[in-house]
């Protein structure tokens, strides 16, 4: 009895220690960021809309499209990536400071403008408390309207239209349009349960482009399909040669009737 | 008795503690864990053993010793549970293949200047050991450029004076022709000090000088010509990048030191199993006795330490001789490009009519074809080591259109109309989702070493990688003279190719194209490492691995053209016929799967032509400039 009465003295100081080394690991040298860096990627106030910035936790950020802050003045430089989401905004929490902003070339269906300050790509960028900021890009194509359809037979219909933004001599072709259906709303080249593409060649009109993908009726053992829910979500996409990434347009939900 | 052992002991002890402490010497002696650098460049052994291990820093992406490299681009599908996530997977990492090794750069460099400088070695010897490091390090900046473009082209052993700035040390970017040149120049300049002995073959002699020159270059030539259907893959400083109007230049460089390979008649094509061409084709990759085609390959040697696993890795599970193997599956997309003898690519007939194809012998769908597919598969119906690979999915049964089959290796069932249980499918599988069961319905054979303990894991192999052979030379030059306009020529080298693989109607110089060289280097070289250098340097990666899902229709569709997308990988699944009765009992049909483990379509973006340079070699030296589209 005595023994045990020791083991439990022993056992309290050791909780004790253990509180103790907790408590002390609450000190830390720096507060965690807390300052707040939102907005869009936009091209002439409308958000450019783009995949997904990936579901994988192992692969966060995965092959979307982001910009990168480098700040000066803390030994060898790195920078902190900005994933964009898909409708072509971002979040950051970040410390106050003087950052610079660049979008690295090929990154995105767009080319980064000139900034009137810097005279380069760099966007200088002060943060002192929370900021909202719209970054202006040059996109390559903009999907300006997509109508959707549900016709009988679970075949989604879409009516787009498409235009040329950059016409120099920077031009691009587009490589092929795709629509895009899922059952959640992430929908995007990866992320789809039916889809259909045009190549561009085959475009006669870009201000009329239809588009039509049928939903099976179920896959993946039964979880998903026309059996399963009765409303999808769907895009219109535009894959740019020569660009990895592609320009979507909103995600629009369409339910089954 | 025992107490005065001890104190004899004791005694002893202490008399050899103090003549020990008496030693004069004591702190000048010699290390004995390390050797200095005039002991090792006083001997001729030491200084080769010291670069044997430069040997063994040379660089390769796929290889025998690193299996799941070869499941990545849909030549194969990865049969490992821990490893599915590469077919699931849509892009590849734009960091994935960087290679930045400035320190084995660095140990050649000192490694030349030494053994230079050595007093105490033969003129000959050091001569042939300055070359073979020199040619270790062309080899290198080759390698180098294949994945990174123009790097920095570093020839010495730089040292910091401690002056506190470090920026006398930082180089920028060679441009990547510049890397090519210098590969090309450090080539020809070592080749005449090199032995020119086709026997030598895990050393570096004049004739792998002559097939690295004529691949290298050919690299180059292609960069150069095809960088225009990917013109964002450039830099404006040429660090990414060759001038379209040095292809020719590089082609020719290319064609001729094939051809003076070619005309040395030192090498020739294996073979000694003329009656049997797959089997020969096979013997190709372990027959290391007299092989007249390794130009130049990666030793290993049982009971040394130096083995490899290939076949321990890859070995048919029926005949293991460990619970394990059969990790790389082949899958159909490549044994889709296997002609038929008839230089046609013809799909497998597995439909007939409105029904299945029935076959007498489960083999006998692969009859008539190219022989390199029986020598670079492993076939269902086949045999390894003399045992039945036993390969099959499972019973069919036509009465009710069921399949009986099993979840674990050579499993039992019990068929309709019997009153006992039987194995109803293979001892291999294929079992979907089942590790190590041939889950496309094919296992590798390129490589696989037919000795019996091969597959054991305290044997293994000494089966030898090999890095460069007179096939590949052929092609090489087959390729360069076609680029050249000489299609009559690149005939007669590609068919000599081909005759080795039985066909015995050649290709007319008018049926040489574009698709027909990438199609025969792809079938000829498949599991060798070129598949991903091919596609950048032709500039197709992009096109081949586009993202977007394929079926197996244009999978087949798509056999011949260089650019078609080969995005998921497929397997070819044999079934047994039960019909008791009938005509087709005991026949063989075949389906299409898709394993389930395959999900996703690999993409190849702009930015993975290149890969990353990681940010920290940046900051570290701020002139080194970014790769594209990262």
């Amino acid at each position: 009895m005595k023994k045990y009465s020791f083991l439990n003295y022993l056992s309290l100081l050791l909780l004790l220690g253990f509180m103790g080394s907790i408590s002390s690991c609450q000190k830390d040298n720096y507060d965690a960021p807390k300052t707040k860096f939102t907005g869009h990627l936009v091209y002439k106030g409308t958000p450019i809309q783009i995949k997904n910035n990936g579901l994988d936790v192992n692969k966060e950020g995965f092959s979307a499209v982001y910009f990168e802050l480098w700040q000066d003045g803390f030994g060898k430089s790195a920078p902190i990536d900005v994933y964009l989401n898909q409708d072509g905004s971002f979040s950051a929490l970040l410390f106050n400071g003087e950052y610079k902003l660049i979008i690295p070339p090929g990154q995105g269906p767009f080319l980064s403008i000139a900034n009137t300050e810097t005279g380069s790509d760099t966007i200088p960028l002060s943060l002192n408390g929370n900021k909202e900021m719209d970054i202006e890009v040059l996109p390559y194509y903009m999907v300006d309207k997509a109508d959707f359809t549900v016709g009988t037979d679970s075949v989604v219909s879409a009516a787009a239209s498409v235009s040329k933004i950059i016409t120099d001599n920077r031009a691009k072709d587009i490589e092929y349009v795709g629509l895009y259906v899922n059952r959640t709303s992430f929908v995007d080249e990866d992320n789809n349960i039916a889809f259909k593409t045009i190549q561009g060649a085959d475009i006669a009109d870009l201000s009329n482009i239809t588009l039509s993908a049928k939903i099976p009726k179920d896959i993946s053992g039964g979880n998903i399909g026309i059996a399963d829910q009765n409303y999808f979500f769907a895009r219109v996409g535009v894959k740019i040669a020569g660009v990895d990434d592609m320009i979507f347009s909103d995600i629009v939900k369409v339910e089954l009737k | 008795m025992k107490k005065i052992y001890i104190i004899a002991i004791a005694a002893a002890t202490g008399i050899g503690m103090l003549a020990g402490g008496c030693s004069k010497d004591f702190l000048t002696n010699d290390p004995t864990s390390i050797l200095t650098t005039d002991q090792v460049f006083g001997s001729k052994e030491l200084a080769f053993s010291a670069l044997a291990d430069l040997y063994k820093g040379y660089v390769d992406q796929q290889t025998i010793t690193n299996w799941v490299e070869f499941t990545n681009f849909d030549e194969a599908f990865p049969s490992e549970a821990g490893n599915y996530w590469r077919a699931q997977q849509t892009d590849f990492p734009y960091d994935w293949w960087n290679l930045w090794n400035y320190d084995y750069i660095r140990n050649i460099n000192i490694y030349i200047a030494r053994c230079s400088g050595a007093t105490a070695l033969d003129d000959a010897d050091k001569q042939r050991f300055v070359a073979e490091a020199r040619f270790l390090r062309a080899a290198d900046y080759f390698e180098m450029a294949k994945r990174m473009g123009g790097v920095p082209i570093v020839t010495e052993a730089k040292t910091y004076d401690y002056n506190g700035d470090p920026s006398y040390l930082q180089q920028p970017r060679n441009k990547e022709a510049e890397v090519y040149d210098f590969v090309l120049a450090e080539l020809d300049t070592v080749m005449q000090y090199l032995p020119d002995d086709a026997t030598v073959q895990d050393r570096a002699t004049k004739g792998l000088c002559l097939a690295m020159q004529s691949r290298a270059a050919l690299y180059a030539a292609s960069i150069a010509k095809y960088g225009v259907n990917t013109p964002g893959v450039t830099l404006p400083g040429g660090e990414i990048g060759i001038p379209a109007s040095q292809a020719d230049k590089y082609y020719q460089i290319s064609r001729n030191a094939s051809l003076a390979l070619v005309k040395s008649g030192k090498y020739s094509l294996y073979m000694k199993k003329p009656d049997d061409l797959a089997d020969n084709f096979a013997s190709l990759f372990y027959d290391k006795s007299n092989n007249p085609e390794v130009i130049f390959a990666q030793n290993f040697k049982l009971k040394s330490g130096t083995v490899e696993g290939w076949t321990l890795n890859n070995q048919p599970r029926a005949i293991a001789e460990e619970a394990q193997g059969g990790r790389i599956n082949p899958t159909l997309n490549l044994a889709l490009k296997y002609e038929t003898l008839d230089n046609k690519y013809t799909p497998f007939k597995v439909q007939s009519g409105a029904g299945y194809a029935y076959y007498d012998k489960e083999s006998d769908i692969f009859n008539n074809r190219d022989a390199r597919l029986a020598g670079t598969f492993i076939l269902p119906g086949s045999q390894f080591k003399g045992k039945d690979v036993d390969i099959w999915a499972g019973y069919y049964v036509p009465a009710s259109g069921k399949i009986i089959t099993s979840t674990t290796f050579g499993g039992q069932a019990q068929l309709p109309g019997r009153d006992y249980k039987e194995q109803v499918v293979g001892f291999s599988g294929p079992i979907d989702g089942l590790e190590f069961s041939a889950q496309t319905g094919f296992y590798v054979r390129k490589f696989m070493d037919p000795a019996t303990g091969s597959g054991q894991i305290g044997t293994q192999s000494e089966v030898w990688w090999v890095r460069y052979r007179y096939g590949e030379v052929l092609l090489n030059l087959a390729e360069a003279e076609f680029e050249l306009g000489k299609k009559d020529s690149a005939a007669i080298f590609i068919n000599q190719i081909r005759r080795r693989a039985g066909f015995t109607k050649d290709l007319t110089p008018t049926e040489i194209t574009f698709d027909r060289i990438v199609h025969e280097r792809r079938v000829e070289l498949a599991f060798e490492g070129h598949e991903l250098f091919d596609n950048k340097r032709w500039r197709i990666a992009d096109k081949v691995w586009n993202g977007q899902k394929i079926t197996a229709a244009e999978l087949e569709a798509g056999v011949g053209k260089a650019t078609a997308p080969n995005t998921m990988a497929y397997g070819l699944w044999p079934y047994k016929v039960y019909d008791p009765g009938a005509t087709n009992d005991g026949k063989w049909i075949y389906k299409i799967v898709k394993p389930d483990e395959v999900t996703a379509a690999h993409r190849f973006q702009l930015g993975n032509y290149y890969s990353t340079i990681n940010q920290d070699i940046i900051s570290n030296n701020p002139k080194i400039v970014k790769n594209p589209n990262q």
